[in-house]
């Protein structure tokens, strides 16, 4: 599977998940710089974490509208797989590949931490091998991580099973207390109707190595390589 | 072309918590401001625009407004315009 990983002035975790994808997974992996409209053959987008352009104006408000970014919409619109993490996730809210808001969390703190999520969904690419109803451990690392949506939104959200991950206790409910910032409905990440898009604030990328501790990560990076590729 | 001054407010939804607001709420209680509520912490954004006419101006400022200066998810803008006296203008 040929992945390109966006590279944003300010984006912060883009070796990271290059790290998983070429040197623990083997997979062809390139960088795109943010200029670059060319996505080079990739069958997997990766939109990183960080602060990309500083997060002026509002976090991922102007990667918005960078070429590579532009080329991902278009990626995207033709069924290509494209993954946000973080800041990824908080720029694909604002191209609106993705619906809703990434906002100030609740407590006005940025939450450096590792949280328990429970997978909603096993029937993704990018979750077929996590087991149902799985709780895992992923880092976050976030000040503007609360999802929002107005009610409607949030309603076709649930409607259609959009939520991949949601932010839980570590038997796997939701309560407010478990929930880092506030999110509606404790959504840590979400996908569109297709299942091709996804963006997730906690960091896969950062648990997918033994040696820091977790792989519960690895496992989604796991799931979406070994799809098997329908021929175009 | 005529060169227009531009103040743009940009509002969070009212549907949209504001911690940041309620943060300093309570800091203004704290001084003594009982009387302070509903503090909502926006944006203010000015800048001088060339258009060939008002009508073109409030166009372009809407489209600018509607794809990056606000995000309609959560935020609401406003704007007023003035036209720039030929003094404040550069020669």
């Amino acid at each position: 599977m040929n992945v390109s990983i966006i590279v944003f002035p300010g984006a912060n975790c883009d070796r990271d998940a290059a790290y998983v994808t070429r040197d623990l997974l083997g997979q062809p992996t390139q960088m795109v710089w943010h200029e670059d409209r060319d996505l080079q053959n990739a069958d997997l987008v990766i939109v990183p974490g960080g602060f990309s352009y500083g997060d002026y104006l509002r976090c991922g408000a102007i990667a918005r509208f960078s070429p590579a970014l532009q080329a991902t919409v278009e990626h995207a619109n033709r069924g290509g797989l494209v993954l946000g993490i973080c800041n990824g996730f908080q720029i694909l809210t604002e191209a609106g590949l993705l619906p809703g808001a990434l906002v100030r969390n609740r407590d006005l703190h940025f939450v450096c931490d590792r949280v328990p999520l429970r997978v909603e969904r096993t029937d993704l690419v990018w979750t077929h091998q996590y087991a149902s109803a799985a709780v895992i451990t992923l880092p976050i690392a976030h000040g503007e991580g609360c999802y929002y949506a107005d009610a409607d939104t949030l309603q076709a959200l649930e409607d259609h099973q959009q939520v991949v991950f949601r932010y839980s206790d570590p038997a796997g409910k939701s309560t407010a207390a478990d929930n880092p910032n506030g999110s509606l409905n404790h959504i840590a990440g979400i996908c569109n109707r297709r299942g091709n898009v996804m963006g997730m604030m906690p960091h896969p990328e950062r648990a997918s190595d033994a040696v820091l501790g977790s792989t519960d990560g690895l496992t989604l990076f796991k799931s979406v390589v070994s799809r098997q590729l329908q021929p175009a | 072309m005529p060169t227009y001054q531009a103040q743009i407010y940009v509002t969070l939804r009212p549907s949209v918590l504001d911690p940041a607001g309620t943060a300093v709420q309570t800091g203004l209680h704290h001084m003594g401001f009982e009387g302070a509520q509903q503090v909502r912490i926006g944006k203010y954004i000015q800048l001088v625009l060339t258009a060939a006419d008002e009508a073109s101006a409030r166009a372009q400022l809407d489209q600018m407004c509607d794809q990056l200066l606000t995000n309609p998810v959560i935020e609401n803008y406003r704007f007023e315009l003035a036209v720039n006296s030929p003094a404040a203008t550069p020669a």
